[in-house]
């Protein structure tokens, strides 16, 4: 399977196989978004639901793939370097997505206008009270941060075990605030479509929420992956990023939490 | 990924396959290179159809060619934009050029991520797809390039099209982000031993910035475009006054990707250029040091002035002082660029092959549409020349004469790399002024037009302007015919071109992807090369 680390190879760097995956995603993604455009026009969200598991078909495909090269050490130290800078890069572009979010939200929330009553939050607004649940789940989170800080220190002394159980308290954590966020979302007295407060609180939260989703599913599979044996001590970067991602999403809540539910009411 | 167990796949066939398979699987930067570069081409071609379309609805007033289908020819310009922006520049500058010549010129096997890299072009002709059936369905997307809300709202824009258009920006933006990436990781870890950053050809660090821009700006248009989706489709009311939302809320956004958007897509012009002079005058670029980091401030003021697309809006004026004057700033590191071309040239040995033309072409041209922009960038004559055809006149020269200069010179010193075939010097000097000639025809009167107060994205227009649109079309027309030959001389390269030694241009054509054979071999840099 080595094709690329052959003999004649001197260099650290990986020079990846041939691969169906790329054409493939652009494919789904096309499906993905066509059905999207289709659903929002009442055609029914069957193509969209074609595309969207078609993609995730595709990234299922292509991470095992990485994970194959992986387990084969295709992943030299410096391959590993690139893959942290790819992954901080990812980041600051997640950043600055939610920079969008917020700014509309502070360009509204600043400046309210007339049909705010001049007001923020505008009149008829009942927001949530800031120091009940939201600070509950301010608190969980960081919690969820220190159980995955403790699985990192613990997979860097070589201890599996405990790796596992704290990987396992970070997702269930996850689960919890998405469960309590559901439950929030249910129980707002402003409806979604009921002008800018909504539209940017369940905007900016709801991507939120969505990265909270994603990062959860990305620490699942890093606890398949420990339990699989794939991260030694050493050498595990994909437990990094997931733990990089996992932080990103902590601090956005820190800003949403200030901003939005606190100051915003 | 095939079975690696199989007897059947030869390691060889699989290391370097042939056929489809060796365009669709593709993990190498070359080959990816090259789809970018036929992909921009032929995007370029669509995009410049569309143009002649309205240079022939434009001739004389009337509206002889559309009728009374105004919004036929909103579409099409809103597509003309599109298209040339994100489908025929960004594309062949950064995915093509860049994909091609950034890791040949820092010593690396390949980009960072191969298989990205990969997806990083795929993603383009399904966003071509979708912008091409935004074009098509109900009335199309009669938006212009900015789409601004309430215009691009369901208010007016109540079908599906405005949709297609925005989920292709959103794919495309995709692309280039994952592109933008790849180039940072490639260039931040790959160079070869003693490739410090202070050593990188300019190309590379054009590349590098440009990256950046995207990877920042590129992300809030994505957040712009989502709101915009969901303002249309879900209730929300962002840019809804009616609702508490605000219309100049997403020209704050889009612009906040917009302004970089332009510097995305003239600083690899500006790194080729520099290549280019530094060869052609014989000697190494003058103010090394000081062109790199104008173009790391060009890159970061970038960020800090993009309300003076916005000066007619109604922002507070003390707003717009302030966008005056940091928007004049970026007019000194650009200067500190085109000076230090001029003193590269200074007492050098020059010669004049056509990318050498392309080259001093585009430091004319660009310089022109630059100084345009210092006009404009005043707020006080902004009040005037906002919509007019002075801007169109202003920002084609800074980019059909600014950046489409920097592919076709880019395109002619680099074909003997990439094909093994050299160019008809002849036939590439007929293009350069055929091309020179005709742009200045069919741009430089807009400035008048502009002057005189005629609107742009309109289709029909007074009698008082006919003259000069007359004459407009006509070097349209020009332009037509150097682009039909531009398609020629690719042609006749790729089927009668001389063979080309791995350095045609002489001991100043220093960069490493001279010292590999021309082609290059699939794999270049296997045994990494050490820089002095």
């Amino acid at each position: 399977m080595d094709l690329q680390g052959n003999s004649s190879k001197n260099h650290p760097y990986h020079l990846v196989d041939p691969s169906p995956w790329p054409f493939v995603g652009s494919l789904a993604t096309l499906v993905l978004t066509i059905g999207t455009v289709l659903f929002m026009h009442e055609h029914g969200p069957w193509v969209l639901l074609a595309g969207g598991s078609f993609l995730i078909f595709t990234l299922f495909g292509w991470w095992k793939d990485v994970i194959c090269e992986a387990s084969l050490n295709q992943h030299t130290p410096e391959v590993q370097q690139g893959f942290r800078y790819g992954m901080a890069f990812f980041i600051v572009t997640e950043v600055m997505f939610f920079a969008s979010f917020f700014w509309a939200y502070f360009h509204a929330s600043l400046f309210p206008t007339e049909v705010m009553g001049g007001v923020w939050p505008p009149k008829g607004i009942k927001t949530l009270d800031p120091f009940g649940l939201p600070y509950f789940n301010t608190l969980i989170l960081l919690l969820s941060g220190t159980t995955l800080t403790w699985a990192h220190f613990s997979l860097l002394e070589g201890n599996i075990k405990d790796t596992l159980t704290q990987i396992a308290y970070t997702i269930l954590i996850g689960w919890i605030f998405l469960c309590i966020q559901f439950y929030e979302y249910s129980h707002t007295t402003f409806a979604f479509k009921g002008g800018i407060y909504p539209s940017t609180f369940f905007m900016a939260t709801g991507f939120h929420g969505l990265h909270v989703f994603i990062g959860t599913l990305f620490l699942v599979v890093c606890w398949f992956r420990t339990r699989r044996g794939h991260f030694t001590a050493t050498d595990h970067f994909g437990f990094e990023a997931a733990a990089w991602y996992w932080h990103f999403v902590d601090v956005v809540w820190l800003f949403l939490f200030i901003s939005i539910y606190w100051w915003g009411s | 990924m095939p079975d690696p167990a199989s007897p059947a796949v030869n390691q060889m066939d699989h290391l370097h396959p042939t056929g489809w398979r060796r365009w669709i699987l593709s993990t190498n930067h070359k080959d990816i290179g090259t789809m970018y570069i036929i992909f921009a081409i032929v995007a370029g071609l669509i995009g410049s159809f569309i143009s002649m379309i309205m240079r022939a609805q434009l001739a004389s007033p009337g509206s002889l060619l559309l009728g009374d289908h105004y919004q036929f020819y909103n579409v099409i310009i809103s597509m003309h934009g599109l298209l040339m922006i994100f489908f025929m520049v960004m594309p062949g500058l950064i995915g093509g050029f860049g994909n091609w010549f950034v890791p040949l010129m820092i010593g690396a096997p390949d980009m960072a991520f191969p298989r990205m890299n990969n997806i990083s072009f795929w993603l383009l002709p399904s966003s071509l797809i979708l912008l091409m059936l935004g074009g098509c369905i109900g009335v199309g997307f009669g938006t212009g390039w900015t789409f601004y809300p309430p215009l691009s709202t369901t208010l007016i824009h109540s079908d599906a099209a405005v949709d297609f258009m925005l989920f292709s920006l959103h794919v495309a933006g995709a692309a280039s982000i994952l592109g933008a990436i790849n180039f940072v990781t490639t260039i931040l870890n790959m160079r070869a031993p003693g490739m410090g950053l202070h050593k990188m050809p300019l190309f590379v660090w054009s590349l590098l910035v440009t990256s950046f821009l995207i990877i920042i700006a590129m992300p809030v248009l994505a957040g712009a475009i989502t709101m915009l989706i969901t303002d249309r489709n879900f209730g929300t009311t962002f840019f809804d006054p009616a609702g508490g939302g605000d219309p100049v809320l997403f020209q704050h956004l889009f612009w906040f990707f917009g302004h970089p958007e332009v510097y995305i897509m003239i600083l690899p012009a500006f790194g080729i250029v520099s290549q280019i002079i530094s060869t052609f005058s014989k000697k190494p670029v003058f103010g090394y040091l000081g062109m790199v980091y104008a173009m790391v401030s060009i890159g970061v003021i970038g960020f800090a002035v993009w309300a003076h697309h916005m000066f007619t809006v109604g922002l507070d004026v003390r707003t717009n002082a302030y966008f005056t004057a940091a928007t004049m700033i970026i007019a000194v590191p650009t200067g500190i660029k085109v000076f230090s071309w001029l003193a590269t040239m200074w007492g050098g040995s020059l010669t004049f092959p056509t990318p050498m033309l392309f080259a001093l072409g585009f430091i004319v041209l660009f310089t022109l549409g630059g100084l345009t922009g210092v006009v404009l960038s005043n707020q006080s004559l902004d009040i005037m020349l906002h919509d007019t055809y002075y801007v169109v006149a202003h920002f084609h020269y800074v980019l059909s004469m600014g950046s489409v200069f920097g592919m076709f010179a880019a395109f002619y010193f680099w074909i003997g790399k990439m094909s093994g075939k050299q160019y008809s010097e002849i036939l590439g000097k007929i293009h350069f002024w055929l091309t020179f000639i005709g742009v200045n025809i069919l741009f430089f009167p807009m400035h008048f037009l502009g002057l005189a107060g005629m609107p742009r994205r309109i289709p029909d227009y007074p009698q008082a302007f006919a003259s000069w649109n007359m004459i407009i079309s006509f070097g349209a027309a020009l332009t037509a015919i150097s682009i039909l030959l531009f398609v020629y001389i690719i042609y006749h390269t790729l089927r009668f071109g001389k063979p080309v030694a791995s350095n045609p241009w002489g001991m100043f054509a220093t960069t490493l992807e001279w010292t590999v054979s021309s082609p290059p071999p699939f794999h270049t840099f296997e045994e990494l090369p050490l820089v002095k």
